[in-house]
């Protein structure tokens, strides 16, 4: 922990740290606990963070820190020192027990369009295919890209097969597959994983306190409906 | 006491200052595209500056007040006219009576335009936000964008002003206007500071990327402007495991092209960071259109800050202006 890992501006108001470039459960632990750590240690222009798989990032508002702190150089500077700080006090993954949740899938058919493609690409048959996928328990890495979609990892290497080359729509609740990753769609939209399945679970709901279904941290086990 | 929507215009949406906090549950903070027009909106009419605005894109909707108000239109110009009459200014606050019609018949310049009214719009806050987030389907008006039959209502407040409506107008531009400075000089010219990935181009890229002018393609939006130009090569790609980006990240993408995020980016992204627009830039780059060019100028960190606190100055300076001359009217 004595070596700081890369700390570096994105623009003027976002400062991100990044632990690795990569997918570890451990860098995640700490990605998490460095989350908590800023939540409970706030400061003055701290707008929001996005926790991703292997990094952090801050935005900040630089006019609001300016003019509360009066830092001696660059605003980013300070930041960066902030980071520094939450990197080095933080501790090494986060606290809080993971939520489980168990998440029923009706597997194939019209509702998982690309699992027989997908099983037969793997030389695999679809009851294989959905047999290796309801078998492990996934860590939720990171929650991006749309207001609850999560990105679960690791799948069974027999199954992981990269995105597709075209994204096509998609139903709300499919659950797809990308390299090592499996992930919930909470909306209809374009999207680039092999769909394999669907899950009556809503995702996403904006009218409820609690909007969104799953956390970064918590765990996800599938079984066939 | 509200404001409805005669024929709906191409996209018009209620937007603030946007939602900071639920990023790491993939909510982008979205809002408004120009924060400097729609904070000006605001201040001309004694609002706070994080109040609802309404952003409007060209063509723009026909609105009918149906009470008296003050209100402003900032940002784009689109000739904004009321009751058929002759176009009225922008940056400057105007007192409407009941039954007044806003419409927009011509596009003069810009992107997108902003419309305030004193008190402010009253729409429930989703997650301490009224921006509008349109994949969500929340926030804003009902989590869409508005259209033909929707009345906006106004907080009770917005009466107020009403009294300086002289009796025989039907509508009173007030004597003073907001010149926005510096804000959108240069309109093409837009200044970045580097981003992690930028030692990744090849040195003959990254001289090509600040040599050459970029074009926004058609197919730009509120997500991200798709910039067509020299293609852009990477030394060694390499795979990035997906990480946070934010408004004005430029990411250089799989054939060579570039994309700046905008206001309703998504909240993390794997392709490579080259850039980011720097903050007291993105009013001019929101106001840009398709078939604009862009060229790229490198800053460094203190020239960026620099550039926003001035900004950020001239801004109060606005606010003290415009809060002096309303209460003077009412004194």
């Amino acid at each position: 922990m004595n070596q700081l890992p890369d700390i570096y501006p994105m623009g003027d108001g976002a400062v991100t740290i990044d632990l690795g470039n990569r997918l570890s459960e451990t860098l995640n632990g700490k990605v998490l606990a460095m989350q908590d750590w800023l939540q409970q240690n706030s400061f003055e222009g701290l707008k929001d963070i996005i926790t991703a798989y292997s990094s952090l990032t801050i935005l900040y508002d630089p006019v609001l820190i300016k003019s509360h702190y009066r830092p001696p150089r660059t605003v980013f500077e300070w930041v960066r020192e902030r980071v520094a700080v939450a990197y080095r006090q933080s501790a090494a993954s986060a606290t809080s027990t993971p939520v489980k949740h168990r998440i029923p899938v009706y597997y194939g058919a019209e509702n998982g369009g690309d699992l027989e493609s997908l099983a037969r690409q793997k030389q695999l048959t679809p009851e294989e295919v959905v047999r290796l996928h309801t078998a492990r328990v996934y860590r939720v890495y990171m929650i991006g890209f749309l207001p609850g979609f999560s990105y679960l990892a690791e799948v069974d290497e027999l199954i992981a097969l990269p995105r597709k080359e075209k994204p096509v729509m998609v139903a709300p609740g499919s659950v797809g597959i990308a390299g090592s990753q499996t992930g919930i769609y909470p909306f209809a939209c374009p999207g680039g994983w092999n769909i394999i399945g669907r899950t009556p679970l809503q995702l996403f709901n904006a009218q409820s306190k609690n909007p969104v279904l799953l956390k970064a941290g918590d765990e996800v086990e599938f079984y066939e409906l | 006491m509200s404001l409805s929507i005669i024929k709906p215009g191409l996209l018009d949406t209620i937007q603030d200052m946007g939602r900071y906090g639920y990023s790491s549950w993939g909510i982008n903070p979205g809002g408004v595209m120009d924060s400097y027009a729609a904070r000006v909106a605001n201040m001309l009419v004694g609002n706070e500056p994080g109040e609802a605005v309404m952003e409007i894109h060209f063509p723009g909707a026909q609105l009918l007040f149906e009470q008296n108000a003050l209100i402003s239109i900032t940002g784009a110009d689109f000739t904004p006219t009321l009751n058929d009459n002759e176009p009225v200014s922008t940056w400057r606050p105007i007192v409407v009576r009941r039954n007044t019609l806003l419409h927009f018949p011509k596009w003069q310049y810009g992107s997108r335009c902003y419309l305030a009214v004193h008190g402010g719009f009253c729409v429930p806050r989703w997650l301490n936000s009224y921006s509008t987030n349109l994949k969500a389907g929340a926030g804003g008006y009902q989590g869409r964008r508005l259209e033909k039959g929707d009345e906006v209502p106004f907080k009770e407040n917005s009466i107020y002003f009403a009294g300086l409506l002289k009796e025989s107008r039907e509508y009173q531009p007030l004597n003073w206007r907001v010149d926005t400075g510096k804000t959108y000089q240069l309109p093409h010219e837009i200044l970045f500071t580097i981003g992690n990935e930028w030692t990744q181009l090849t040195h003959t890229s990254q001289r090509e990327m600040l040599d050459n002018n970029f074009i926004i393609h058609p197919f730009s939006d509120r997500m991200g402007y798709q910039l067509r130009g020299v293609a852009l090569q990477q030394q060694h790609p390499a795979e990035l495991v997906s990480t946070g980006v934010s408004f004005g990240t430029i990411q250089l993408l799989p054939d060579g092209q570039l994309i700046l995020l905008m206001a309703d980016h998504q909240t993390t992204g794997g392709y490579p960071r080259i850039g980011h627009v720097i903050s007291s830039q993105l009013p001019k780059l929101a106001q840009l259109r398709p078939s604009d060019s862009i060229h790229f100028s490198m800053v460094d960190m203190p020239t960026a800050e620099q550039l926003l606190f001035s900004q950020e100055h001239e801004l109060s300076i606005i606010q003290r202006a415009c809060h002096d001359h309303l209460n003077q009217l009412v004194c």
